[in-house]
């Protein structure tokens, strides 16, 4: 599914990713952990297509395809989702029309027909009812006035109505208590499925209890340095990243 | 050396030049009774004395129509053109129509179904008679572009909505433009104590056609009447488009209105509004839309004369390519205005790098116990917003659309009015659409 060869990327003229090397197979969920700074976000935002990141060498293989040079929107269509750490604020912008411009603009560049209005609502419904999101926030502007976890559940609807091949969870764990966090857990687990792949990116723990990834590894200073099971979250909770902050740079 | 002292001679430029001459030739023509005659002469010795506005004229600092104005067109003199069509900018909205063509009123080419209980008739019947309310509510405006058409008005309508009436069926002043004329149009709009009433106000011409409007719109609104007033300047693309409207409102009205501008080369949208009985709320809105090179200004006086009067103000402009938008808005509160709430917003995005827009807010508050505030910002589409919306597979210019329209919306939405919220924002949706267009 996924399969990052020595990528390095930089922005600013700051190379913040020194040569990630990292598989993840189809259907399978992998944690990636690693102290503040050692690029994380960094590596979803590269993954996921963001402007202003220039990728110096290496590959990012997406179902065999390099995606490097392949724009956010069509990165989306393809297959790729990102769960953003902080999810933004469209004033004016009902989430509705956003659901609906987003899946439709998906499924046209799929070559799929736009999904009827109620086959569309029917959808959401299913969808929403999961996550415990109502109705009525789903008629407000897109996330505004959203508490942290509404916020988080609207991410995981998101990607439960576009069905991604890969999704790309970053912090998701963040401004959560400890409800919200079981939600939303249950939320991700529920996508959990043989075509698809989560890449789950956390700096505690924690959220990995609720959402047992298949592979654990440890990201410091631009690189994976250590990859195991899920027994090395538990390792790092107990250890902290001490011995991972003096990696060479 | 005796030229130091001399009066500075006063340069006229070769439009003012053409004005003062097509106003010797029509000033016995033009309709009205010996006093309109006399306030026509007035007005223009006035204009004479001001000039066209220019960089130190301070209201209209960011259009200088002295710089701007090269030529002026013959005057529109009641030339009877036929009736012209223009595809309609507010498609599915209902409407009553009332025709001004070339600076004329013309029933026969109006549709005034729906409105029973309305007054409507053409302006030269008040001219001719004298009426008093032609040009009471600008009496207090010194300008120079109101002056030139006090000075050369040929017609419009005057609107008498009397107390209690209540008209669901919205009211359209249709401005039309048959050829490259300059048109001079007054409109006085009075509205009774406890009316109702929905007032759209439209600009259309020739695309092609340098022509000019000059319209002036005086309106009253009478004690706890209701009165939405919408108007959508969709001028010819090479037009110059000067547009004012003064108006007082009384005790416990509700007046909002909405300016939407994203026609004509050159354009100018000046509101005046007077509070005169306590306990008023108007809400001003406006939303510009400009590319190319086009031009266009909103500007904005609102006089809290009297205490407990509250004003909401937010206007949106969106400007591409190489266009500047202006927004100059002056909020007063007289030293009796106690219990004032007056709050100003404007906001503009730029599309392009070489666009531009010129803001200035100013606050005058002589009362002590007042709730005001202003606000201003200005920049480019929030890039960490384009790429959560690219990032969810919206392509860029979808993406762009629909921050644009929302952008927009908060300030159509704020009129309140449902049906004509609807028809404007598919105005701005069609200009989104066509920008699309052009880059694709």
């Amino acid at each position: 599914m996924l399969e990052i060869k020595n990528l390095h990327a930089s922005i600013d003229g700051k190379e913040i990713l020194r040569g990630v090397d990292l598989v993840v197979p189809t259907g399978e969920v992998h944690a990636i952990m690693g102290p503040n700074g050692s690029g994380k976000s960094t590596l979803s935002y590269v993954l996921s297509g963001r402007d202003g990141y220039d990728v110096t060498e290496g590959e990012i293989l997406f179902d065999g395809n390099d995606i490097v040079e392949m724009p956010a929107e069509e990165r989306a269509s393809a297959g790729v989702f990102l769960a953003f750490q902080y999810p933004l604020e469209i004033p004016g912008v009902a989430t509705m029309t956003f659901l609906k411009a987003a899946l439709n603009a998906q499924r046209k560049a799929r070559g799929e027909a736009e999904l009827t209005t109620p086959d569309f609502m029917r959808r959401v419904k299913v969808a929403s009812e999961k996550l415990n999101v109502s109705q009525e926030m789903l008629r407000r502007p897109l996330n505004v006035g959203f508490s942290g976890g509404e916020k988080k559940r609207n991410e995981i609807l998101q990607m439960a109505l576009l069905e991604p091949k890969l999704a790309i969870l970053d912090e998701t764990d963040s401004g959560l208590d400890i409800d919200a966090l079981r939600v939303v857990s249950e939320g991700v687990n529920a996508l959990r499925s043989p075509g698809r792949s989560m890449l789950v990116i956390t700096h505690y723990q924690r959220l990995l209890d609720h959402i047992v990834p298949d592979k654990v590894h440890v990201m410091s200073a631009g690189r994976i340095v250590r990859t195991g099971g899920p027994e090395l979250a538990l390792e790092l909770e107990a250890k902290g990243y001490a011995d991972y902050a003096d990696e060479p740079v | 050396m005796a030229t130091m002292n001399a009066e500075p001679r006063i340069l006229r430029t070769q439009a003012e030049d053409t004005l003062a001459l097509e106003f010797a030739a029509a000033r016995t023509d033009l309709p009205g009774s010996p006093a309109v005659a006399a306030a026509r002469e007035a007005a223009f010795a006035n204009f004479q004395k001001l000039g066209l506005p220019h960089r130190r004229t301070e209201p209209w600092r960011y259009t200088d129509l002295r710089a701007l104005l090269r030529t002026i067109p013959p005057l529109a003199q009641g030339r009877a053109a036929d009736a012209v069509s223009f595809e309609d900018p507010l498609p599915g909205l209902d409407r009553a129509r009332l025709v001004v063509l070339d600076g004329i009123f013309r029933p026969e080419l109006s549709d005034l179904s729906g409105i029973d209980g309305v007054t409507v008739r053409p302006l030269v019947d008040l001219l001719r008679a004298g009426d008093a309310s032609v040009g009471r509510e600008i009496a207090t405006l010194n300008d120079a572009v109101v002056s030139l058409n006090t000075a050369l008005m040929t017609g419009g309508v005057a609107i008498d909505v009397p107390a209690g009436v209540r008209i669901e069926r919205a009211i359209e002043i249709a401005h039309l433009t048959s050829s490259t004329v300059a048109s001079h149009v007054r409109n006085i709009v009075t509205i009774g104590a406890d009316a109702s009433v929905r007032i759209l106000e439209t600009h259309l011409g020739p695309a092609d056609s340098a022509y000019q409007a000059n319209i002036v719109t005086e309106a009253s609104v009478g004690d706890r009447a209701k009165v939405v007033w919408a108007k959508l300047q969709t001028e010819g693309e090479a037009a110059v488009h000067l547009g004012t409207m003064a108006v007082s409102i009384g005790t416990e009205t509700q007046f909002d209105h909405l300016t939407l501008m994203t026609g004509a080369a050159i354009s100018r949208s000046q509101s005046f509004v007077t509070y005169t009985g306590e306990n008023a709320r108007a809400g001003l809105f406006g939303a510009t839309m400009v590319r190319g090179k086009q031009h266009a200004d909103i500007a904005l006086g609102v006089d809290h004369a009297v205490p407990n009067g509250s004003s909401r103000e937010l206007f949106k402009a969106v400007m591409d390519d190489r266009a500047e938008g202006v927004f100059q808005g002056r909020i007063v509160v007289r030293p009796d205005a106690q219990k004032t709430d007056g709050r100003m917003m404007t906001q503009g995005l730029l599309l392009s790098e070489d666009a531009s827009f010129f803001v200035k807010p100013e606050l005058e508050i002589f009362a002590d116990d007042v709730q005001c505030a202003h606000g201003a910002t200005s920049g480019e589409i929030d890039e960490d917003i384009l790429f959560y919306l690219l990032s969810r597979g919206i392509p860029r210019p979808e993406a762009e659309t629909l921050l644009v329209t929302a952008f927009l919306a908060e300030a159509i939405e704020g009129l309140g009015d449902e049906a004509i919220g609807y028809a404007f924002e598919v105005v701005s949706r069609n200009w989104l659409a066509a920008r699309g267009q052009e880059a694709a």
